[in-house]
C-alpha cells in the first residue's frame, strides 16, 4: 500500500458503503470495495488480491469524490492490481491481461496500438469472440479511424530508460 | 486524437482561429498509459506522463497552459502534477527516472487543463456566441461529461463533480437546446467494453437510453473513449440486446464548428457509427452519409439491361 501516492487514508473507512453503492461496476464485482477494505483491514491478503473488484473498476472517481472519509479509493485500486499481478493472484487472467498487452506496446512504440491491442488481447484471452469483433474493426479502419501498423517515437530509447530507471526505484519502495 | 478521435481533431483544427486558439503539439509525445499502465507500474506509470510533462515544459512558446481533448490524457497529466506537487516522494523518483533520459519535471511549471475547460472560462461563451452564424435552433443535444474530466478534478475547475454545467452552457450559446438529465457524469464503461463487455453494454445502453428518454436528439462528448464506446459499442450493444438505439454521438467541437458555419465534412462529420444526419436535418445541416451507406455493389456485366453496343 506503500505505493499509494499521498496518504491513502484506508484506515479511516467508516464501512459506510458509500463506495460500493456509487459504484457502476459494482454489482458485477465479487467484493465492494467497502468489503474490500474489510478484508485488508482483517488482513484476508490472497482473497484481496484475487479479488475481481479492482479490475472491474473503471475509474470513474466516484466513490472517490463521494467518500465522506476522503479516502483515495481509485488510487488504492490502482495499487490492488499491480500488487495482484506481482503476486500471480487473479481471479481470471483475461483481466491484468488487457493492462499487460496495452503496456507491452506502450513499451515497445511509445504509443498505443489499437489493432494489435484489440487482436493480440482477444487471441489470447477471448478467441471465439474475435469474429464477432471483426465488423468494429472493419467500421474503425472504413472511417480512417484506425491504424493498421503501429507509430514508434522517435525518443523510444529515452523513454525506455526513464521507464526503466523508475521501475528500479519502484522495486526498492516494496 | 490523430486516429480513433481524428473527426474530434478534424474540428478542433476547423475552429480555432474562430476562437483564437493556438496550438502547439508536442513533438515526440508518447501515450499517457490510459488506465492501464498504472496497473501493472504504479510508480513508473507517473514516470511516463512525467516524460511528456517535461517536453512540453521544454518545447512551450510563451505558455504554460497544457491542454488534453482526451479525458484519459488530462486526468494522467492533471494526476501526476498534483500527485508530484503533494507527494515529495514521488516527485523525487519521477525526476529521478526522467533524469535518465536527460529531463526532469518541476510539478506545476505546466497549468493542466481539459480543452472543454479552455473553451468554456478561458476564450468564455460570450467570445463563443458571438462567432455563431448558423445557431443550432431546435437540436436537443444530451451534454455528456463522464468521468475523468470532472472527477477527481485535482484543480477545481468544475462547477459540480456530478451534475456540472460547463458544457450545457456552451451548447446553448451555440443556439442548441441542451436537456436535463441525471446521467451526464456516469460512466460510458471505459476500458470494460474490452475485458467485460456485458457490463459495458449494460453501461452504455442505460446512458444511451438516459438521453433518449431526455428527448435528446444526440449526445455530445469531450472525450475519444466515451465517443467508441457510446458510438461504435451502440452498435454492438443492439446487437446484444436485441434493441435498436439510434442515438448519434458528436464531440463538442463538432457542433461548435456547424454553429460556426463550416463544412460537416470538414468537421469530421460523417465518420461517426450511427449516423447523425436525421438528428443534423433538424438544423438543415447536410452531412455526409456514413461510411457505410457509401459502398455500393460493383455492377457486374450482368446486372445492366442489354444495350447496344457502343463501338
Amino acid at each position: 500500500m506503500s505505493a499509494t501516492p499521498g496518504d491513502n487514508r484506508l484506515n479511516l473507512c467508516i464501512q459506510c458503503g458509500s463506495c460500493g453503492g456509487s459504484c457502476p461496476s459494482g454489482a458485477e464485482m465479487d467484493h465492494t470495495p467497502r468489503r474490500l477494505f474489510a478484508l485488508i483491514r482483517a488482513d484476508a491478503r490472497e482473497a484481496v488480491l484475487r479479488s475481481n473488484a479492482p479490475w472491474y473498476c473503471v475509474s470513474c472517481y466516484y466513490c472517490t469524490v463521494r467518500c465522506p472519509q476522503e479516502i483515495h479509493i481509485t488510487d488504492v485500486m490502482y495499487t490492488l492490481k499491480s500488487m495482484a499481478i506481482k503476486a500471480g493472484l487473479f481471479h481470471d487472467a483475461a483481466l491484468p491481461g488487457f493492462s499487460e498487452t496495452f503496456v507491452d506496446y506502450v513499451e515497445k512504440y511509445g504509443r498505443s496500438f489499437e489493432l494489435g491491442l484489440a487482436t493480440r488481447f482477444n487471441l489470447r484471452h477471448h478467441p471465439l469472440s474475435l469474429a464477432g469483433m471483426a465488423p468494429l474493426g472493419l467500421g474503425m479502419l472504413k472511417r480512417g479511424r484506425m491504424d493498421l501498423t503501429p507509430h514508434r517515437i522517435d525518443g523510444m530509447a529515452q523513454l525506455t530508460a526513464i521507464l526503466d530507471k523508475a521501475k528500479a526505484l519502484e522495486g526498492g519502495l516494496q | 486524437m490523430q486516429r480513433n478521435a481524428r473527426p474530434y481533431l478534424d474540428s478542433l483544427l476547423a475552429i480555432r482561429e474562430d476562437i483564437d486558439l493556438e496550438l502547439q503539439e508536442i513533438e515526440d509525445w508518447n501515450c499517457c498509459g490510459a488506465t492501464e499502465y498504472m496497473s501493472v507500474h504504479r510508480v513508473a506509470a507517473h514516470a511516463l506522463v512525467g516524460r511528456n510533462l517535461a517536453l512540453a515544459r521544454d518545447q512551450a512558446r510563451d505558455t504554460d497552459l497544457l491542454t488534453a481533448g482526451c479525458s484519459a490524457c488530462y486526468l494522467n497529466l492533471a494526476k501526476t502534477d498534483a500527485q508530484m506537487r503533494e507527494d515529495a516522494g514521488l516527485k523525487d523518483t519521477v525526476n529521478q527516472a526522467l533524469a535518465a533520459g536527460g529531463l526532469e519535471y518541476e510539478p506545476g511549471a505546466m497549468k493542466v487543463r481539459h480543452l472543454l475547460d479552455l473553451v468554456c472560462h478561458d476564450i468564455g461563451y460570450d467570445a463563443v456566441k458571438a462567432r455563431v452564424v448558423k445557431p443550432l435552433h431546435g437540436l436537443k443535444v444530451a451534454a455528456y461529461y463522464g468521468c475523468q474530466v470532472v472527477r477527481p478534478d485535482y484543480d477545481s475547475r468544475w462547477d459540480s463533480h456530478e451534475h456540472p454545467t460547463a458544457m450545457d452552457k456552451l451548447l446553448a450559446a451555440l443556439g442548441a437546446e441542451p436537456v436535463e438529465w441525471s446521467l451526464k457524469t456516469q460512466c460510458c464503461g471505459g476500458h470494460m467494453s474490452v475485458i467485460g463487455p456485458d457490463v459495458a453494454f449494460g453501461l452504455i445502453r442505460r446512458l444511451i437510453h438516459g438521453a433518449q428518454e431526455a428527448g435528446a436528439d444526440l449526445v455530445v462528448t469531450l472525450c475519444p473513449m466515451c465517443q467508441l464506446n457510446l458510438d461504435a459499442y451502440q452498435v454492438e450493444m443492439n446487437k446484444h440486446f436485441h434493441t435498436d438505439y439510434q442515438v448519434p454521438v458528436l464531440y463538442f467541437t463538432q457542433l461548435m464548428g456547424l454553429a460556426f458555419g463550416k463544412k460537416p465534412k470538414d468537421l469530421g462529420i460523417g465518420k461517426e457509427f450511427v449516423d447523425a444526419a436525421p438528428a443534423l436535418a433538424k438544423i438543415q445541416a447536410e452531412a455526409p452519409k456514413v461510411a457505410e451507406a457509401k459502398r455500393k455493389r460493383r455492377p457486374k456485366p450482368g446486372d445492366a439491361l442489354p444495350m447496344p453496343g457502343m463501338e
